[in-house]
Protein backbone atom coordinates (compact mmCIF):
# COMPACT_ATOMS: atom_id res chain seq x y z
CA UNK A 1 0.00 0.00 0.00
CA UNK A 2 2.80 2.34 0.93
CA UNK A 3 4.71 1.45 -2.10
CA UNK A 4 1.85 2.09 -4.15
CA UNK A 5 1.10 5.63 -2.42
CA UNK A 6 4.77 6.49 -2.87
CA UNK A 7 4.52 6.00 -7.08
CA UNK A 8 2.27 8.79 -6.63
CA UNK A 9 -1.28 6.62 -8.29
CA UNK A 10 -2.55 3.51 -9.12
CA UNK A 11 -2.63 4.47 -12.47
CA UNK A 12 -1.32 1.63 -15.20
CA UNK A 13 2.45 2.78 -16.55
CA UNK A 14 4.29 1.95 -19.16
CA UNK A 15 8.42 2.33 -19.51
CA UNK A 16 9.66 4.48 -22.18
CA UNK A 17 12.69 5.69 -22.72
CA UNK A 18 12.78 9.83 -24.66
CA UNK A 19 16.38 10.63 -25.62
CA UNK A 20 17.88 7.44 -24.56
CA UNK A 21 16.20 7.71 -20.64
CA UNK A 22 14.16 5.55 -18.73
CA UNK A 23 10.80 7.28 -17.56
CA UNK A 24 7.59 5.14 -16.11
CA UNK A 25 4.76 7.15 -17.62
CA UNK A 26 0.83 6.50 -17.23
CA UNK A 27 -0.38 4.28 -20.38
CA UNK A 28 -3.19 5.93 -21.84
CA UNK A 29 -0.95 9.01 -22.71
CA UNK A 30 0.22 9.89 -26.18
CA UNK A 31 3.62 10.31 -26.86
CA UNK A 32 3.38 13.54 -26.32
CA UNK A 33 1.43 14.21 -23.16
CA UNK A 34 4.11 11.57 -21.97
CA UNK A 35 6.82 13.49 -22.77
CA UNK A 36 5.13 16.89 -20.95
CA UNK A 37 4.52 14.33 -18.22
CA UNK A 38 7.80 13.75 -17.80
CA UNK A 39 8.80 17.26 -18.11
CA UNK A 40 9.77 18.53 -21.44
CA UNK A 41 8.29 21.28 -22.51
CA UNK A 42 7.81 21.84 -26.34
CA UNK A 43 8.84 24.59 -28.50
CA UNK A 44 9.14 23.19 -31.90
CA UNK A 45 7.48 19.97 -32.77
CA UNK A 46 3.82 20.88 -31.41
CA UNK A 47 1.09 22.59 -32.80
CA UNK A 48 -2.52 21.61 -33.36
CA UNK A 49 -2.31 18.65 -30.63
CA UNK A 50 -5.11 17.22 -33.13
CA UNK A 51 -3.53 15.17 -35.53
CA UNK A 52 -4.12 17.63 -38.29
CA UNK A 53 -1.13 20.12 -38.57
CA UNK A 54 1.43 17.68 -38.85
CA UNK A 55 3.98 19.26 -36.79
CA UNK A 56 5.08 16.26 -33.75
CA UNK A 57 6.85 13.59 -36.56
CA UNK A 58 8.27 11.21 -34.24
CA UNK A 59 10.19 7.74 -34.78
CA UNK A 60 9.90 5.34 -32.35
CA UNK A 61 11.25 1.39 -31.76
CA UNK A 62 9.79 -0.76 -29.70
CA UNK A 63 11.96 -3.02 -27.56
CA UNK A 64 12.64 -6.40 -29.47
CA UNK A 65 11.03 -5.20 -32.44
CA UNK A 66 13.34 -4.24 -35.17
CA UNK A 67 10.95 -2.08 -36.76
CA UNK A 68 11.12 2.03 -36.94
CA UNK A 69 8.05 3.14 -36.70
CA UNK A 70 6.63 6.73 -37.60
CA UNK A 71 4.21 8.16 -35.81
CA UNK A 72 2.56 11.62 -35.13
CA UNK A 73 3.36 12.17 -30.98
CA UNK A 74 -0.10 13.90 -30.37
CA UNK A 75 -1.67 10.87 -31.97
CA UNK A 76 0.15 7.91 -30.78
CA UNK A 77 -0.55 5.94 -27.55
CA UNK A 78 2.68 5.22 -25.71
CA UNK A 79 3.74 1.52 -25.21
CA UNK A 80 5.59 -0.43 -22.82
CA UNK A 81 9.22 -0.64 -24.05
CA UNK A 82 8.32 2.47 -26.87
CA UNK A 83 12.59 4.16 -27.16
CA UNK A 84 11.23 7.45 -28.91
CA UNK A 85 12.63 10.28 -30.66
CA UNK A 86 10.69 13.59 -31.51
CA UNK A 87 11.67 15.49 -34.94
CA UNK A 88 11.02 19.16 -34.21
CA UNK A 89 11.98 19.60 -38.14
CA UNK A 90 12.37 18.41 -41.38
CA UNK A 91 15.19 19.84 -42.82
CA UNK A 92 13.62 18.86 -46.37
CA UNK A 93 14.44 21.55 -49.61
CA UNK A 94 11.93 23.11 -50.30
CA UNK A 95 12.10 24.17 -54.42
CA UNK A 96 11.23 27.96 -54.92
CA UNK A 97 8.85 28.32 -58.30
CA UNK A 98 6.73 30.56 -59.22
CA UNK A 99 3.41 29.03 -60.00
CA UNK A 100 2.09 31.64 -62.62
CA UNK A 101 5.44 30.48 -64.61
CA UNK A 102 4.68 26.56 -64.63
CA UNK A 103 2.74 24.56 -66.59
CA UNK A 104 0.32 21.84 -65.16
CA UNK A 105 2.24 18.73 -66.37
CA UNK A 106 5.09 16.00 -65.46
CA UNK A 107 8.14 18.85 -66.11
CA UNK A 108 6.77 21.22 -63.78
CA UNK A 109 7.52 18.46 -61.57
CA UNK A 110 10.67 17.32 -62.25
CA UNK A 111 12.05 20.51 -63.02
CA UNK A 112 11.13 21.65 -59.50
CA UNK A 113 11.72 18.18 -57.48
CA UNK A 114 13.67 15.76 -59.93
CA UNK A 115 13.99 12.90 -57.99
CA UNK A 116 10.71 11.97 -58.16
CA UNK A 117 12.50 9.87 -61.13
CA UNK A 118 14.57 7.64 -58.86
CA UNK A 119 11.56 6.31 -57.11
CA UNK A 120 12.15 2.47 -56.79
CA UNK A 121 8.17 1.88 -56.07
CA UNK A 122 9.28 0.55 -52.16
CA UNK A 123 6.05 1.74 -50.81
CA UNK A 124 8.24 2.76 -47.91
CA UNK A 125 7.14 5.91 -48.14
CA UNK A 126 3.24 4.74 -47.84
CA UNK A 127 4.64 2.55 -44.44
CA UNK A 128 5.38 5.72 -42.99
CA UNK A 129 2.86 7.95 -43.71
CA UNK A 130 0.42 8.46 -40.54
CA UNK A 131 -2.61 9.84 -42.60
CA UNK A 132 -2.22 5.98 -44.23
CA UNK A 133 -2.12 8.02 -47.55
CA UNK A 134 -1.01 6.07 -50.35
CA UNK A 135 2.01 8.29 -50.76
CA UNK A 136 3.92 5.88 -53.27
CA UNK A 137 0.79 5.81 -55.49
CA UNK A 138 1.08 9.67 -55.43
CA UNK A 139 4.63 10.20 -56.23
CA UNK A 140 3.82 7.56 -59.25
CA UNK A 141 0.84 10.05 -60.40
CA UNK A 142 2.90 12.93 -60.28
CA UNK A 143 5.70 10.96 -62.17
CA UNK A 144 3.26 10.62 -64.98
CA UNK A 145 1.70 14.31 -64.80
CA UNK A 146 -1.03 12.79 -63.66
CA UNK A 147 -1.91 15.85 -61.35
CA UNK A 148 -5.58 15.12 -60.51
CA UNK A 149 -4.44 11.73 -59.05
CA UNK A 150 -2.24 13.64 -56.85
CA UNK A 151 -4.41 15.73 -55.83
CA UNK A 152 -7.18 13.18 -54.66
CA UNK A 153 -4.55 10.88 -52.98
CA UNK A 154 -2.38 13.37 -50.98
CA UNK A 155 -5.56 15.83 -50.06
CA UNK A 156 -5.53 14.60 -46.73
CA UNK A 157 -1.68 15.02 -46.31
CA UNK A 158 -0.75 16.73 -43.09
CA UNK A 159 3.02 17.27 -44.29
CA UNK A 160 4.82 15.78 -41.24
CA UNK A 161 7.58 14.97 -43.24
CA UNK A 162 8.03 11.48 -42.46
CA UNK A 163 7.92 9.81 -46.22
CA UNK A 164 10.61 11.91 -47.14
CA UNK A 165 12.97 10.91 -43.98
CA UNK A 166 12.25 7.36 -44.88
CA UNK A 167 12.43 7.01 -48.88
CA UNK A 168 15.88 5.77 -49.97
CA UNK A 169 15.50 8.00 -53.22
CA UNK A 170 15.69 11.25 -51.45
CA UNK A 171 11.92 12.51 -52.43
CA UNK A 172 9.98 14.79 -50.67
CA UNK A 173 6.76 13.38 -51.57
CA UNK A 174 4.67 15.97 -49.08
CA UNK A 175 6.36 18.52 -51.15
CA UNK A 176 5.87 16.99 -54.42
CA UNK A 177 2.66 16.50 -53.68
CA UNK A 178 1.70 19.90 -52.54
CA UNK A 179 3.15 21.48 -55.63
CA UNK A 180 0.83 19.37 -57.69
CA UNK A 181 -2.26 20.64 -55.99
CA UNK A 182 -1.24 23.90 -56.59
CA UNK A 183 -0.87 23.75 -59.91
CA UNK A 184 -3.81 21.13 -60.32
CA UNK A 185 -6.07 24.20 -58.25
CA UNK A 186 -4.62 27.35 -60.43
CA UNK A 187 -4.71 25.51 -63.71
CA UNK A 188 -6.85 22.24 -63.99
CA UNK A 189 -10.09 23.54 -61.85
CA UNK A 190 -12.43 26.56 -63.32
CA UNK A 191 -12.59 29.37 -60.85
CA UNK A 192 -16.16 29.38 -59.58
CA UNK A 193 -18.03 32.19 -61.11
CA UNK A 194 -19.39 33.61 -57.48
CA UNK A 195 -15.28 33.96 -56.45
CA UNK A 196 -14.86 36.22 -60.00
CA UNK A 197 -17.67 38.20 -58.69
CA UNK A 198 -16.87 38.50 -55.60
CA UNK A 199 -12.99 39.43 -56.51
CA UNK A 200 -14.47 42.51 -58.71
CA UNK A 201 -16.55 43.76 -55.78
CA UNK A 202 -14.27 43.94 -53.60
CA UNK A 203 -11.77 45.77 -56.09
CA UNK A 204 -14.90 48.34 -56.69
CA UNK A 205 -14.54 49.18 -53.05
CA UNK A 206 -17.72 47.70 -52.04
CA UNK A 207 -16.43 46.76 -48.73
CA UNK A 208 -14.03 49.14 -48.10
CA UNK A 209 -16.54 51.22 -46.16
CA UNK A 210 -17.62 48.36 -43.36
CA UNK A 211 -13.55 47.93 -43.28
CA UNK A 212 -12.95 51.47 -42.40
CA UNK A 213 -15.76 51.04 -39.64
CA UNK A 214 -14.47 47.93 -38.17
CA UNK A 215 -10.57 50.00 -38.21
CA UNK A 216 -11.71 52.41 -36.06
CA UNK A 217 -13.23 50.72 -33.47
CA UNK A 218 -12.00 49.50 -30.20
CA UNK A 219 -10.65 46.27 -29.16
CA UNK A 220 -13.13 45.81 -26.50
CA UNK A 221 -15.76 46.92 -29.28
CA UNK A 222 -14.51 44.12 -31.76
CA UNK A 223 -14.37 41.03 -29.18
CA UNK A 224 -17.90 42.14 -28.14
CA UNK A 225 -19.08 41.52 -32.29
CA UNK A 226 -16.95 38.27 -32.68
CA UNK A 227 -18.73 36.95 -29.72
CA UNK A 228 -22.21 37.93 -30.70
CA UNK A 229 -20.91 36.80 -34.20
CA UNK A 230 -24.37 34.42 -36.06
CA UNK A 231 -22.73 30.92 -37.16
CA UNK A 232 -24.24 29.50 -39.64
CA UNK B 1 -14.53 -7.95 -78.36
CA UNK B 2 -11.55 -9.75 -76.03
CA UNK B 3 -10.45 -7.70 -73.27
CA UNK B 4 -6.61 -7.42 -72.06
CA UNK B 5 -4.83 -5.71 -69.03
CA UNK B 6 -2.78 -3.11 -70.59
CA UNK B 7 0.38 -1.87 -68.90
CA UNK B 8 0.92 2.03 -70.59
CA UNK B 9 4.05 3.57 -68.67
CA UNK B 10 4.62 7.15 -67.95
CA UNK B 11 6.05 8.06 -71.28
CA UNK B 12 2.68 7.51 -73.53
CA UNK B 13 0.71 9.57 -70.71
CA UNK B 14 3.56 12.34 -71.47
CA UNK B 15 5.37 12.81 -74.96
CA UNK B 16 4.20 9.75 -76.35
CA UNK B 17 0.57 10.30 -76.20
CA UNK B 18 0.27 9.55 -79.49
CA UNK B 19 1.64 6.20 -79.54
CA UNK B 20 -1.47 5.40 -77.24
CA UNK B 21 -4.14 7.39 -78.79
CA UNK B 22 -3.38 5.15 -82.17
CA UNK B 23 -2.41 1.99 -80.21
CA UNK B 24 -5.66 1.98 -78.42
CA UNK B 25 -7.96 3.26 -80.85
CA UNK B 26 -6.11 0.48 -83.59
CA UNK B 27 -6.65 -2.10 -80.90
CA UNK B 28 -10.59 -0.94 -80.47
CA UNK B 29 -10.65 -1.38 -84.97
CA UNK B 30 -9.16 -4.66 -84.05
CA UNK B 31 -11.63 -6.49 -81.16
CA UNK B 32 -9.30 -6.00 -78.42
CA UNK B 33 -10.04 -3.94 -75.60
CA UNK B 34 -6.69 -2.50 -74.02
CA UNK B 35 -8.32 -2.27 -70.13
CA UNK B 36 -5.77 -0.28 -68.30
CA UNK B 37 -4.47 -1.14 -64.91
CA UNK B 38 -6.59 0.40 -62.38
CA UNK B 39 -3.40 1.63 -60.54
CA UNK B 40 0.01 1.05 -61.92
CA UNK B 41 3.71 2.67 -61.02
CA UNK B 42 6.44 3.07 -62.84
CA UNK B 43 7.70 -0.05 -64.93
CA UNK B 44 11.53 0.14 -63.51
CA UNK B 45 13.22 1.49 -66.30
CA UNK B 46 15.88 -0.62 -67.29
CA UNK B 47 16.77 -3.71 -65.76
CA UNK B 48 19.71 -3.55 -63.03
CA UNK B 49 22.92 -4.32 -64.37
CA UNK B 50 24.99 -4.30 -60.91
CA UNK B 51 25.47 -7.10 -58.44
CA UNK B 52 22.89 -5.71 -55.75
CA UNK B 53 20.17 -5.87 -57.82
CA UNK B 54 17.18 -6.17 -55.65
CA UNK B 55 15.41 -3.00 -55.40
CA UNK B 56 15.43 -2.10 -58.88
CA UNK B 57 13.53 -5.19 -59.43
CA UNK B 58 10.59 -4.35 -56.96
CA UNK B 59 8.87 -1.68 -59.27
CA UNK B 60 8.24 -3.97 -62.42
CA UNK B 61 6.70 -6.88 -59.96
CA UNK B 62 4.94 -4.36 -58.19
CA UNK B 63 3.40 -4.29 -61.76
CA UNK B 64 2.75 -7.60 -62.20
CA UNK B 65 1.51 -8.21 -59.03
CA UNK B 66 -1.11 -5.46 -59.88
CA UNK B 67 -1.86 -7.38 -62.89
CA UNK B 68 -2.47 -10.44 -61.13
CA UNK B 69 -4.84 -8.75 -59.07
CA UNK B 70 -6.70 -6.93 -61.19
CA UNK B 71 -7.10 -10.82 -62.97
CA UNK B 72 -8.12 -12.70 -59.97
CA UNK B 73 -10.78 -9.37 -58.63
CA UNK B 74 -12.38 -10.55 -61.67
CA UNK B 75 -11.82 -6.91 -63.01
CA UNK B 76 -10.78 -8.75 -66.37
CA UNK B 77 -10.86 -12.22 -66.92
CA UNK B 78 -7.99 -13.37 -69.12
CA UNK B 79 -5.00 -15.32 -69.33
CA UNK B 80 -2.30 -14.49 -67.03
CA UNK B 81 -0.97 -12.06 -69.57
CA UNK B 82 -0.80 -8.56 -70.36
CA UNK B 83 0.11 -5.82 -72.76
CA UNK B 84 2.19 -3.36 -73.22
CA UNK B 85 2.97 -0.65 -76.46
CA UNK B 86 6.02 0.97 -74.88
CA UNK B 87 8.97 -1.53 -75.81
CA UNK B 88 11.12 -0.01 -72.59
CA UNK B 89 8.29 -1.42 -70.12
CA UNK B 90 8.16 -4.40 -72.12
CA UNK B 91 11.98 -5.29 -71.67
CA UNK B 92 11.70 -4.41 -67.75
CA UNK B 93 8.86 -6.25 -66.83
CA UNK B 94 9.62 -8.81 -68.96
CA UNK B 95 13.60 -8.95 -67.35
CA UNK B 96 11.82 -9.04 -63.75
CA UNK B 97 9.99 -12.41 -64.62
CA UNK B 98 13.66 -13.82 -65.41
CA UNK B 99 15.37 -12.27 -62.53
CA UNK B 100 12.80 -13.94 -60.19
CA UNK B 101 13.77 -17.91 -61.86
CA UNK B 102 16.36 -17.28 -59.01
CA UNK B 103 14.09 -18.58 -56.50
CA UNK B 104 16.72 -17.01 -53.43
CA UNK B 105 15.97 -13.49 -54.73
CA UNK B 106 12.53 -14.27 -55.65
CA UNK B 107 11.95 -15.52 -51.89
CA UNK B 108 13.62 -11.89 -50.60
CA UNK B 109 11.32 -9.99 -53.11
CA UNK B 110 8.26 -11.40 -51.69
CA UNK B 111 9.06 -11.04 -47.92
CA UNK B 112 9.35 -7.62 -48.80
CA UNK B 113 6.45 -7.02 -50.57
CA UNK B 114 2.83 -6.91 -49.40
CA UNK B 115 1.54 -9.58 -51.82
CA UNK B 116 3.14 -12.61 -53.43
CA UNK B 117 4.08 -12.93 -56.66
CA UNK B 118 5.91 -16.54 -58.20
CA UNK B 119 6.33 -15.40 -61.91
CA UNK B 120 2.56 -16.15 -63.14
CA UNK B 121 2.48 -12.84 -65.57
CA UNK B 122 3.44 -12.75 -68.66
CA UNK B 123 3.93 -9.16 -70.56
CA UNK B 124 3.18 -9.02 -74.55
CA UNK B 125 4.28 -6.18 -76.53
CA UNK B 126 1.47 -4.67 -78.26
CA UNK B 127 3.46 -5.61 -81.96
CA UNK B 128 3.32 -9.80 -80.93
CA UNK B 129 0.11 -9.32 -80.07
CA UNK B 130 -1.00 -7.94 -83.24
CA UNK B 131 1.23 -10.77 -85.14
CA UNK B 132 0.42 -14.09 -82.84
CA UNK B 133 -3.52 -13.49 -81.68
CA UNK B 134 -4.82 -10.86 -84.37
CA UNK B 135 -2.85 -12.02 -87.42
CA UNK B 136 -1.08 -10.24 -90.06
CA UNK B 137 -3.57 -11.04 -92.18
CA UNK B 138 -6.81 -9.84 -90.13
CA UNK B 139 -5.27 -6.62 -90.40
CA UNK B 140 -4.62 -6.44 -93.89
CA UNK B 141 -8.44 -7.59 -94.62
CA UNK B 142 -9.37 -4.45 -92.15
CA UNK B 143 -6.87 -1.70 -94.28
CA UNK B 144 -9.33 1.02 -96.01
CA UNK B 145 -6.46 3.26 -96.87
CA UNK B 146 -3.57 1.49 -98.42
CA UNK B 147 -0.46 3.24 -97.61
CA UNK B 148 0.60 2.89 -101.82
CA UNK B 149 3.70 4.31 -102.34
CA UNK B 150 4.87 5.13 -98.74
CA UNK B 151 8.39 4.52 -98.29
CA UNK B 152 8.40 2.77 -95.06
CA UNK B 153 12.07 2.07 -93.09
CA UNK B 154 11.36 -0.04 -89.71
CA UNK B 155 13.79 0.89 -86.78
CA UNK B 156 13.57 -1.73 -83.67
CA UNK B 157 16.22 -0.37 -81.88
CA UNK B 158 17.49 -2.77 -79.17
CA UNK B 159 14.33 -3.61 -76.26
CA UNK B 160 12.05 -5.51 -78.43
CA UNK B 161 14.92 -7.70 -79.87
CA UNK B 162 17.70 -8.07 -77.01
CA UNK B 163 18.59 -10.36 -75.07
CA UNK B 164 17.10 -13.50 -76.75
CA UNK B 165 15.08 -14.84 -73.86
CA UNK B 166 13.31 -11.60 -73.77
CA UNK B 167 13.62 -10.39 -77.51
CA UNK B 168 10.02 -11.27 -79.72
CA UNK B 169 12.19 -11.97 -82.80
CA UNK B 170 15.20 -12.28 -84.31
CA UNK B 171 17.97 -10.79 -82.88
CA UNK B 172 19.82 -9.86 -86.00
CA UNK B 173 17.91 -10.22 -88.20
CA UNK B 174 13.94 -9.69 -87.51
CA UNK B 175 10.91 -8.77 -90.05
CA UNK B 176 7.99 -8.39 -87.97
CA UNK B 177 7.77 -4.78 -88.34
CA UNK B 178 8.38 -5.21 -92.14
CA UNK B 179 5.45 -7.89 -92.52
CA UNK B 180 2.97 -5.58 -90.49
CA UNK B 181 3.76 -2.42 -92.57
CA UNK B 182 3.54 -4.84 -95.97
CA UNK B 183 0.46 -5.54 -94.69
CA UNK B 184 -0.73 -1.86 -94.53
CA UNK B 185 0.59 -1.75 -98.06
CA UNK B 186 3.78 0.45 -97.43
CA UNK B 187 6.65 0.16 -99.27
CA UNK B 188 9.09 -1.26 -97.09
CA UNK B 189 12.40 0.11 -97.22
CA UNK B 190 15.50 -1.47 -96.44
CA UNK B 191 17.31 0.11 -92.98
CA UNK B 192 20.59 -2.03 -92.55
CA UNK B 193 21.03 0.10 -89.06
CA UNK B 194 17.38 -0.93 -87.77
CA UNK B 195 18.51 -3.19 -84.31
CA UNK B 196 21.13 -0.67 -83.71
CA UNK B 197 21.10 1.50 -80.11
CA UNK B 198 19.05 5.32 -80.36
CA UNK B 199 22.10 5.76 -77.76
CA UNK B 200 19.00 5.41 -74.77
CA UNK B 201 19.57 7.67 -71.78
CA UNK B 202 22.95 9.05 -73.22
CA UNK B 203 20.18 11.39 -74.33
CA UNK B 204 20.43 12.80 -70.85
CA UNK B 205 24.00 14.10 -70.62
CA UNK B 206 25.79 12.85 -73.67
CA UNK B 207 24.13 14.35 -76.52
CA UNK B 208 26.94 13.96 -78.73
CA UNK B 209 26.31 10.17 -79.11
CA UNK B 210 22.82 10.38 -79.42
CA UNK B 211 23.70 12.90 -82.26
CA UNK B 212 26.46 10.72 -84.00
CA UNK B 213 23.98 7.07 -83.63
CA UNK B 214 20.95 9.14 -85.21
CA UNK B 215 22.58 10.21 -88.14
CA UNK B 216 24.04 6.07 -88.32
CA UNK B 217 20.40 4.91 -87.60
CA UNK B 218 18.95 7.17 -90.49
CA UNK B 219 21.61 7.47 -93.25
CA UNK B 220 21.26 4.46 -94.94
CA UNK B 221 17.20 3.84 -94.46
CA UNK B 222 16.98 8.09 -95.87
CA UNK B 223 19.69 6.90 -98.78
CA UNK B 224 16.79 3.89 -99.58
CA UNK B 225 14.51 6.57 -100.20
CA UNK B 226 12.68 6.59 -97.19
CA UNK B 227 10.13 9.04 -96.37
CA UNK B 228 9.24 8.19 -93.08
CA UNK B 229 10.50 6.17 -90.03
CA UNK B 230 8.19 3.55 -88.22
CA UNK B 231 9.47 3.04 -84.55
CA UNK B 232 7.72 1.05 -81.73
CA UNK B 233 9.54 2.67 -78.85
CA UNK B 234 9.28 5.99 -77.11
CA UNK B 235 12.92 6.27 -76.32
CA UNK B 236 14.21 5.91 -79.78
CA UNK B 237 11.50 8.14 -81.07
CA UNK B 238 12.29 10.98 -79.27
CA UNK B 239 15.80 10.14 -79.98
CA UNK B 240 16.05 9.95 -83.37
CA UNK B 241 13.26 12.38 -83.88
CA UNK B 242 14.62 15.07 -81.40
CA UNK B 243 18.18 15.04 -82.56
CA UNK B 244 18.03 15.47 -86.09
CA UNK B 245 18.50 19.17 -86.38
CA UNK B 246 21.61 18.25 -84.66
CA UNK B 247 22.58 16.21 -87.13
CA UNK B 248 22.28 18.78 -89.96
CA UNK B 249 24.68 20.57 -88.11
CA UNK B 250 27.28 18.79 -88.52
CA UNK B 251 26.06 17.11 -91.79
CA UNK B 252 24.73 19.65 -93.93
CA UNK B 253 23.12 17.68 -96.46
CA UNK B 254 21.03 15.35 -94.04
CA UNK B 255 17.95 14.79 -95.05
CA UNK B 256 15.41 15.46 -92.24
CA UNK B 257 12.74 12.47 -91.84
CA UNK B 258 9.96 12.43 -89.68
CA UNK B 259 9.86 9.73 -86.77
CA UNK B 260 6.04 7.84 -86.07
CA UNK B 261 4.57 4.91 -84.24
CA UNK B 262 3.95 1.54 -86.40
CA UNK B 263 0.60 2.04 -84.36
CA UNK B 264 -0.23 5.71 -86.01
CA UNK B 265 0.76 4.36 -89.90
CA UNK B 266 -2.07 1.57 -88.30
CA UNK B 267 -4.87 3.86 -87.54
CA UNK B 268 -4.23 5.91 -90.84
CA UNK B 269 -4.21 2.96 -93.04
CA UNK B 270 -7.01 0.81 -91.23
CA UNK B 271 -9.14 4.39 -92.38
CA UNK B 272 -9.70 5.24 -88.61
CA UNK B 273 -9.28 9.43 -89.04
CA UNK B 274 -6.80 12.02 -88.12
CA UNK B 275 -7.93 12.12 -84.53
CA UNK B 276 -6.71 8.35 -83.84
CA UNK B 277 -3.71 8.92 -85.81
CA UNK B 278 -2.43 11.14 -82.79
CA UNK B 279 -0.34 13.08 -85.55
CA UNK B 280 -2.02 16.39 -84.49
CA UNK B 281 -1.11 16.39 -80.88
CA UNK B 282 2.30 18.35 -81.82
CA UNK B 283 4.64 15.72 -80.29
CA UNK B 284 6.92 15.05 -83.17
CA UNK B 285 9.70 17.79 -83.39
CA UNK B 286 9.66 16.71 -87.24
CA UNK B 287 6.48 17.27 -88.43
CA UNK B 288 4.89 13.78 -90.28
CA UNK B 289 1.93 15.13 -91.60
CA UNK B 290 3.24 16.98 -94.97
CA UNK B 291 4.74 13.12 -95.65
CA UNK B 292 1.40 11.25 -94.50
CA UNK B 293 -1.25 13.81 -95.57
CA UNK B 294 -2.08 12.55 -99.13
CA UNK B 295 -3.30 9.36 -96.87
CA UNK B 296 -5.30 11.29 -94.28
Amino acid sequence: MSRKADEGSSVPKVKIWVMGKEYKVPSSFTIMTAMEYIGYRFKQGIGCRNGYCGACATFYRVKGDYKLRPALACQEIVKDGMVIVQIPFVPAKKTIYDIDKLEPSANAIFENYPEVARCLSCNTCTKACPQNLEVMEYVQAALRGDLEKVMHLSFECVECGLCAMRCPAEIKPYLVARLARRLYAKYMVPLDKRVRKREEEIKEGKFDKELERLMKMSVERLKELYEERRLS
Amino acid sequence: MIKVPYYPGCTLKTTAQNYEVSGLAVARKLGIELIELPSWNCCGVFPSLANDDLMRHIAPIRNLIRVKKMIENGIIEDQYRFVTLCSMCYHTLKEANLFIKDEEKLKKLNTFLEEEYKGEIEPLPFLKLLQVEVGFEKISEEVRKPLKGLKVAPYYGCLLLRPREIGIDNPESPSILEQLLSVLGADVVENPNKTQCCGSYHTVNNKSIVVRLTYDNLIYAIKNGAEVIAVGCPLCAFNLDHYQVEVKKIHFDFKIVPIVYYTQLMAIALGLGKESSGLELGLNYVDPIPVLKRFL
